[in-house]
């Protein structure tokens, strides 16, 4: 069996975190049915769509403990939407081939929450997104998540190849241990740019118009509490007609 | 007049206000076409539902597919529809379906999208805001048919009642959209409280209710608010992680946004900054969360929560 989890970098460094959660959790797949293997059937692959920094996102990924790495980086990628990004991340599993791919689920970018969508789209993969925990039987190639949304709680399973993002109170990522950090340094990142994976720029999808930095918000009303706070707070309520 | 598809948004069988805001958003750019995915039997009574607002028709599909195999399912049935009636845009709301139902039909029709707008144009111009609330960007698709996402509680919807003609329309999903099957479904939990993200007034706690959410909530049912909370308030178990807004959590755009005992990390800034009105509830004179507030009470909330709430009370009677 082999996992490969996705890693975005993006302007926030915090969201690197959130991927932890999909390196965990496929650490942990790995590690039920007999550890993970370089080269071997049970092993983890870190994919990753970025600029060159982007390694040391990577990096820290296989000092938790995957195999290997793969990243795309490719300076017509600067800018990529979404469907661009699913496109790449697509294009590269495929080609390589794996059971499993797991994905964080971020909701700020709002790019985030439909990139493991639109990928289990484009490989014609069952999606298993927002899942808060992973049950998987190699032997039957089957995988059973709990979907958590505002919706409720779905149970939903399928046969593998599938896609799989994770919500953050899946696990509690590992620290990489000393022995993780020196064996990590050894590895080896694969870097791929658009021409080794086969995939041409093309225009986007949609295009940004303009933007503009909204004006900070104009200073409110400060009040110390002596007593009468909260009739204050009351009489602002009923003077902005909010009551 | 060209035609806008909205995909119709349900709970507990009634069409939510969501929904009109989506209404009333595409009809800005031609007919407005609600879509209504219902399990066997439930379409009719579902349609009745959307009885106010600028829509021009209803299509009704049926089918048990959409319950046994979920998004996929949904979507499969939204591109086939796309190619039969070839509308220029398809707006659903942001949550967590919307926004991968729209995922999926833009890779299958191949066509753009934009998540997380809160406004969208005549010209299908999105209006999203990023970083946090401190940028606005306005992008338009242009590829295939507008694919846009909206965030609920950012317009104000039309409620004029209306009356739309009635399509039924029966589909077959396609095999490989019926890869992953959906065992078993458990509904949220539901309190007598509005929904956070549809709300109009939210009252949120944090790390400074130290556990204990009782003035916060009962302020909040002075006011027929949402209650909400940090992540520090949902990771100590205070509070359920479905309440949690902010990054990670949920984001808010209501009429009224109270912060309670919340320093305002950027996490959380990221989930409300866009609430039209802001008050703060702080003992720390110098927590960040000051700088958004409209009006900002420097004090114990556990004093100023229980005398607001009187003070609503004794207003409204
Ligand atoms: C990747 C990532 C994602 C995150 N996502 C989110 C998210 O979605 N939502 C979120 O909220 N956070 C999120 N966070 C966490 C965020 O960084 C903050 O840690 C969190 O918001 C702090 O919560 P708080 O304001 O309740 O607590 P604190 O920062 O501890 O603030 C508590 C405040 O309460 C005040 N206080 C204490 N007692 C009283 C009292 N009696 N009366 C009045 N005031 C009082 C204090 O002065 C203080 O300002 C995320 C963090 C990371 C790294
Ligand atoms: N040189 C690059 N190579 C590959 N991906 C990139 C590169 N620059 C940016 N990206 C990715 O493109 C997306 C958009 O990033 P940005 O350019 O920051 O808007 C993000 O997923 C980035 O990680």
């Amino acid at each position: 069996m082999v996992d490969g989890t996705l890693d975005r970098e993006n302007v926030d460094a915090v969201l690197n975190d959130l991927d932890e959660y999909a390196v965990e959790e496929a650490l942990r797949i790995v590690e039920a049915h007999g550890g993970n293997e370089d080269d071997g059937p049970n092993s983890v692959t870190v994919i990753s769509m970025g600029p060159a920094r982007a390694t040391d996102a990577v990096r820290k990924a296989l000092s938790m403990g995957a195999n290997a790495a793969i990243l795309i980086t490719d300076d017509a990628l600067a800018g990529a939407d979404a469907l661009l990004t699913s496109e790449v991340l697509a294009k590269v599993i495929s080609t390589e081939g794996f059971d499993l791919v797991i994905c964080g689920t971020e909701s700020t970018d709002a790019r985030m929450s439909v990139v493991p969508a639109m990928i289990s789209a484009r490989l014609d993969w069952p999606q298993l997104t927002f899942a808060g925990s992973v049950t998987v039987d190699p032997s039957l190639s089957h995988v059973a998540i709990s979907r958590i949304t505002e919706a409720g709680v779905d149970l939903i399973e399928a046969s593998f190849p599938a896609l799989i993002s994770v919500v953050e109170k899946i696990n509690e990522p590992r620290y990489p241990s000393f022995k993780g950090i020196m064996a990590a340094k050894k590895r080896n990142i694969e870097t791929r740019d658009l021409a080794a994976i086969g995939i041409n720029a093309h225009s986007a999808w949609s295009q940004v118009i303009d933007s503009q930095l909204r004006p900070p918000r104009a200073a409110g009303i400060k009040i110390t509490d002596d007593g009468t706070g909260g009739a204050q707070l009351v009489d602002f309520l009923a003077e902005s007609k909010l009551i | 007049m060209s035609t806008i598809f909205i995909l119709a948004d349900f709970v507990n069988e009634k069409a939510t206000k969501t929904t009109f805001e989506l209404a009333t958003a595409a009809a800005r750019v031609g007919d407005v076409a609600a879509v209504v995915l219902a399990p066997i039997g439930q379409g009719v009574a579902r349609a009745a539902t959307l009885n106010t607002s600028p829509i021009a028709s209803i299509i009704i599909v049926e089918n048990s597919d959409f319950q046994n195999h979920g998004v996929r399912a949904c979507a499969d049935a939204i591109a086939q529809l796309i190619s039969q009636k070839s509308p220029v845009a398809l707006l659903v709301a942001s949550h967590a379906f919307g926004k991968e139902l729209a995922a999926n039909v833009a890779v299958k029709t191949n066509s753009g999208i934009i998540t997380d707008a809160v406004d969208v144009d005549s010209n299908l111009t999105a209006t999203q805001v990023i970083f946090g609330g401190s940028a606005t960007v306005h992008s338009k698709v242009s590829q295939g048919i507008s694919i846009i996402t909206l965030r609920p509680n950012c317009i104000t919807p039309d409620l004029t009642p209306s009356s739309a003609t009635i399509e039924n329309i029966a589909l077959t999903i396609s095999d490989s959209a019926k890869k992953a099957t959906v065992k078993s479904s458990q509904a949220p939990v539901k309190g007598g409280r509005p929904e956070l993200t549809e709300a109009n007034i939210v009252v949120s706690g944090g790390r400074g209710t130290n556990g204990d959410f009782a003035a916060v909530e009962a302020f909040a049912d002075s006011l027929g608010a949402a209650v909400g909370a940090s992540r520090a308030a949902t990771d100590a178990g205070w509070y359920p992680h479905s309440h949690q807004v902010g990054q990670t959590g949920k984001t808010v755009s209501p009429q009224l946004y109270v912060a309670c005992g919340i320093s305002g990390a950027i996490q959380h800034r990221a989930g409300m900054q866009t609430s039209k009105a802001i008050i703060v509830i702080n003992k720390d004179a110098e927590a960040p969360i000051f700088e958004l507030a409209d009006f900002g009470v420097i004090g114990d909330l556990f004093a100023v929560l229980p005398a607001a709430t009187e003070g609503v009370k004794s207003r409204k009677s």
